[in-house]
């Protein structure tokens, strides 16, 4: 629908909104009142555990259950074909990107192959986790190994088969290339052209909270309460009718307090289907919990993907054409978005810039390797590396300072709305007065300054500055978008507000909140809405029973689809309100204003009505006007017309050690656009985590495995995430651009830290050597990558003079 | 995350754990502060039959003068080692190395004696106690024996401890010469890629230098040592850091890097020692 809001929260008058009030949720969570999964007491539950492959690649010659049958407390064990009968359909891939994409057939348990470590292939059902877990491990599987596909170059060649039977790893080739010859000729006569070559190494996304799920078959009527650790309670219930074969409107799902999703919880897992069938089966509660090593094997990771970019310039730097191909790591089956993500970075590859010409390619491949999936900022991360990158290439090349070169490029202001050679409009944007800001935040000159004090000297400590100008497009999604990329879902989401007779404001959102901070966000535009406290505003989301419509949380969509929808819904309730008001005070509703939750006659202030008041009435209806209803409730649906396009330029400030090869980040500022904020102490808090979790991919995190297959870093150990104590403080400061694509004008911030940091911080790390000829690093920059580069461009240096 | 079934024993006294090890050796272990023991079996890759709580046996905790030197119970918290005043001064390399152990949650619960038992050639403490020279009491069936710090560590996990004894003191000599511990890791709670505790002699003849993680035990570098005594620089000394020394590649480091590593953390360690005892 299109609507603009009639009193727009943020046109003045807000006392709420704007402002740093402290999330109402941190009370729950800093006592340990919220209740995850895990906590929630089921009388007469089963446990279940789960076997799972060892190897990346094999073929499942029997499975033994017998031992495990006999161990204490066992209830059941399934194999595979045990329970081939209870599922309706394959797990559910919701993205089929390309009519020909290969998408070999995912069941929750594997029967006869099983194609990456961890590959479920039974199940055992116990009185308690511990006697689960023991029998789990008394299953005897024979397995008889197959040759794993496990690099995705590699992979990409079909030298290996991820499948035995399927003709190729190649899931899907998909191609934006608006105008090939126009690339050709940009590339034929740029004066300057640079190709590079990124590796986006796989991430475990590590949510504080692994995943979980209780199935309770309800005693009357033949349902079923499924409690998940998701972000898509919705879709999930959708997904889970179809797949297990259960009327859909005969489950209810419950998202309970949720500990963190980064974009994994944003799916469909074999143990959702699982226990949702085993507690048909067994007509018992059965439940799951995920352990932390059992994440690192069965929960989807991000990234994964070798990019290739090739930029063509003129003398000035100025581009001419961008070039992407990608391979993109699907793991060894298709989850419920995995080809998809890629994709949603397929329209950003030429970052903040202007530029003409544009060729996008992306190749999905299968490995046998855990599935990919959505992980925060899915897609644009991995667009604003390679792009922001290059242009520090293309900076180096021409002998310009990279913020001049990113200027000379930069979308003008003047241009927005601007549609993009790739098919976007972005609808606002000022990168100028980013990139300004940001400057001045870190002191750049006397950053530069500081850097060639320490060259001059000879100081083994280097200092290197990186920039980072992004775009990404949030507010997921347009439904008519969606529909022509394939997806089989829309974008919109639904809202109600519902007045209590005692003054107090319900509202349900379909929004699926896991740390963002709805509650407290959505009882704020309610506060001004309304004129009540936003204490007074109880938030009721992630229950399909509760709030039955919704598309749930991922890809910086709540606030700006979801928060919208409230607004309307409230405007909605106010109107109606209004016309209550208007027959109580005698007058015309247009001669009412709203002010502090009363309404009064313009011109006689005196003569007010409260909305407390309002809704009493409205719901005794002793005494309505003719024809309206009972009650002061309204639902909205909001579907948005457009993307929205946050922005912003980051500056990473690092030292290199040249002896050690340690890179310490000692300085990050941010300058980020996300339009209006409601909350700027939620919107810090995003940026904050978002930025911890690029400098993660930059500095520390990778998902690594060895050439069979084997993952390599199940344990916090060795997959390492960084801490506080690896990180400085960061320095914030924000434009404000409000977004036309919403009358709220909001955009969205839950992934721009993510997605500007990695690239800042990487540009920072070779910044630091680039006088010394390194060009290059991968991630994560390790200490012994960068040491291992210095001495690489040192004995270069060497070989030349000779 | 859930370790195999095991039988739980609550030891009263030193009298009283060593009476369960002798039942059955090779199937009990000795649970201390547990942060080395618990997570190996959490992920079952320890799964001893009986666990023996020494947790609470009276007596072993304390941080006491004795002389010539220091004398430290087996229980002794990491936490307790770093603020002992009596550490401090006596043998301040040791109640630093204490204080940079794992995060404030480990050294809050971690002992000293666990530590060492444990024979990690990856933890800090074996490398302190190295490089000044320290003894261990054993106690076993026959007694107590000492052993020196340089017989101490065998092997991978292995140490002078046999099945049927436990670790009871650690005599620390007191250090009259400079020191420095050097600990190089990629966040600030992991264990050390490479780590050196370095004493130097007081008169500047000589010193002893000891490596975290430069090979299946903790060691000293005797190339530097021997390079040391015959005056050499920190430079010089430091390019011996890894002579003879097969240190390990791993996720985190290749053997390569270590030994290179070794080089810079080992001069960095000498000069700082050396600059302290000015």
């Amino acid at each position: 629908m299109s609507a603009t809001v009639t009193d727009g929260v943020l046109a003045g008058g807000s006392d709420i909104v704007g402002t740093r009030m402290l999330r109402r949720e941190d009370p729950a969570l800093l006592s340990g009142e919220a209740r995850f999964v895990d906590d929630l007491v089921v009388p007469g539950a089963l446990h279940m555990a789960v076997v799972r492959s060892p190897y990346a690649h094999a073929r499942v010659a029997s499975v033994d259950l017998s031992a495990a049958l006999a161990m204490p407390g066992v209830l059941a064990a399934f194999s595979g074909a045990d329970l081939s009968g209870e599922w309706a359909s394959p797990m559910p891939c919701a993205w089929p990107v390309t009519s020909d994409m290969q998408s070999p057939a995912h069941y929750p348990l594997a029967t006869s192959e099983v194609c990456y470590v961890g590959d479920a292939v039974a199940v055992v059902v116990a009185a308690s986790s511990s006697e689960a877990q023991d029998a789990a491990g008394a299953v005897a599987v024979s397995y008889e190994e197959l040759p794993a596909a496990v690099d995705l170059e590699d992979a990409a060649g079909d030298r290996v088969l991820a499948h035995t039977g399927s003709p190729s790893n190649r899931a899907y080739t998909w191609e934006l290339i608006p105008d090939a010859d126009a690339v050709e000729r940009a590339f034929a006569t740029a004066a300057v052209t640079i190709s590079e070559r990124y590796v986006q190494q796989r991430l475990i996304p590590a949510a504080m909270e692994t995943r979980g799920v209780c199935v309770v078959p309800q005693p009357f009527g033949g349902e079923f309460t499924v409690y998940s650790s998701t972000q898509i309670p919705h879709i999930l219930r959708t997904m889970l009718g179809m797949t297990v074969g259960v009327p859909e409107g005969r489950i209810r799902v419950v998202a309970p307090s949720v500990g963190g999703g980064f974009g994994s919880k944003l799916d469909v897992y074999a143990e959702e289907l699982l226990c949702l069938a085993l507690a048909r089966r067994l007509r018992r509660p059965v439940r799951w919990k995920e352990e932390r090593t059992e994440a690192a094997l069965a929960t989807i990771q991000g990234r994964g993907q070798v990019q290739e970019i090739d930029l063509a310039a003129d003398e000035h730097g100025r581009l001419l054409a961008v070039r992407v191909r990608l391979l993109a790591d699907m793991g060894a089956y298709l989850q419920l978005v995995t080809p998809g993500v890629p994709l949603l970075g397929a329209f950003l590859y030429h970052g903040v810039y202007d530029v003409p010409a544009y060729s996008f390619t992306c190749t999905g491949v299968f490995t046998n390797k855990t599935p990919t999936d959505a992980y925060r900022g899915a897609g644009r991360p991995e667009a604003t590396y390679a792009i922001e990158r290059a242009i520090e290439t293309l900076a180096r090349r021409i002998g310009s300072d990279p913020a001049e070169v990113r200027r000379r490029n930069f979308i003008g202001r003047d241009r927005f709305p601007y549609a993009s050679v790739a098919g976007l409009v972005f609808d606002s944007g000022n990168y100028d007065a980013a990139l300004d800001a940001a400057l001045e935040l870190a002191g750049y000159d006397e950053l530069r300054a500081e850097q060639a004090r320490r060259r001059a000297e000879g100081d083994p400590k280097l200092l290197g500055i990186g920039l980072s100008s992004y775009v990404e497009m949030c507010g997921l999604a347009p439904s008519r978008v969606l529909a022509s990329l394939n997806y089989v879902a829309g974008g919109w989401e639904a809202a109600t507000v519902r007045m209590l007779p005692t003054g107090k404001v319900q509202v349900v959102t379909g929004a699926s909140p896991h740390g963002q901070g709805h509650v407290t966000s959505w009882s704020m535009i309610i506060a001004d809405k309304l004129g009540v406290a936003p204490d007074d505003v109880d938030v009721l989301h992630s229950d399909t029973a509760v709030s039955p419509m919704g598309l749930d949380t991922y890809g910086s969509r709540s606030l700006s689809v979801g928060g919208t929808a409230i607004a309307l819904a409230a405007d909605r309730v106010v109107e109606k309100a209004k016309l209550l008001a208007a027959y109580r005070l005698e007058v015309a509703p247009e001669d009412l204003d709203l002010a502090g939750g009363e309404f009064s006659v313009r011109g006689s202030p005196s003569r007010s009505i409260a909305l407390g008041t309002l809704a009493f009435e409205a719901f005794t209806a002793h005494d309505l006007p003719e024809g309206m209803e009972p009650n002061l409730e309204a639902s909205a649906t909001f579907d948005p017309t457009n993307f929205t396009f946050p922005f912003g330029t980051h500056v990473a400030v690092v030292e290199v050690d040249t002896e050690t090869g340690r890179v310490d980040l000692t300085r990050y500022f941010a300058v980020d656009d996300c339009g209006n904020q409601i909350n700027p102490l939620i919107v810090e808090g995003q940026v904050h985590g978002g930025i911890a979790q690029g400098v993660g991919q930059a500095l520390w995190e990778a998902a690594e495995y060895d050439e069979a297959g084997n993952p390599l870093t199940t344990t916090f150990a060795d997959y390492l995430v960084p801490a506080a104590t690896e990180l400085p403080s960061f320095t914030l400061a924000h434009t404000v651009t409000p977004s036309p694509s919403n009358p709220l004008g909001v955009k969205g911030i839950g992934e721009a830290g993510t997605i500007a940091s990695t690239p800042a911080v990487v540009n920072a790390v070779i910044d630091a050597m680039a006088h010394l000829g390194v060009t290059e690093i991968e991630m994560p920059a390790t200490p012994e990558r960068v040491w291992r580069s210095l001495r690489a461009a040192a004995h270069r240096t060497t070989e030349g003079a000779r | 995350m859930i370790p195999a079934s095991f039988e739980y024993r609550r030891a009263g006294s030193v009298d009283e754990a060593l009476g369960w090890l002798a039942e059955d050796p090779d199937g009990t272990k000795l649970l201390a502060g547990g942060h080395s023991l618990l997570p190996l079996m959490k992920l079952r890759l320890a799964t001893p039959a009986v666990l023996v709580d020494i947790g609470r046996v009276p007596d072993l905790s304390y941080v006491t003068d004795a002389g010539d030197h220091v004398a430290i119970g087996a229980l002794t918290r990491h936490r307790d080692v770093e603020v002992s005043d009596v550490a401090r001064a006596e043998v301040p390399l040791l109640s630093h190395v204490a204080g940079q152990v794992g995060d404030p949650q480990v050294r809050h619960r971690g002992t000293i004696g666990g530590s060492l038992a444990h024979g990690d050639p990856a933890s800090d403490l074996p490398a302190a106690v190295l490089a000044l020279g320290a003894t261990l009491v054993v106690q076993g069936p026959g007694g107590t024996r000492d052993v020196a710090a340089d017989d101490f560590f065998r092997g991978f996990l292995e140490t002078a401890v046999g099945p049927d004894e436990m670790l009871v003191e650690i005599k620390v000599p007191k250090a009259r010469g400079g020191w420095a511990f050097q600990k190089f890791n990629r966040r600030a709670q992991d264990w050390a890629i490479v780590g050196v505790a370095a004493v130097v002699d007081a008169n500047g003849s000589g010193g002893r230098v000891a490596l975290v993680n430069m090979g299946s035990t903790t060691v000293r570098a005797r190339g530097t040592e021997e390079a040391l005594a015959s005056g050499a620089d920190a430079a010089d000394a430091a390019a011996r850091a890894a002579d003879g020394l097969e240190p390990p590649s791993d996720l985190h480091a290749s053997a390569e890097y270590r030994r290179h590593l070794a080089t810079v953390l080992v001069r960095r360690a000498i000069e700082e020692a050396t600059a302290g005892r000015a």
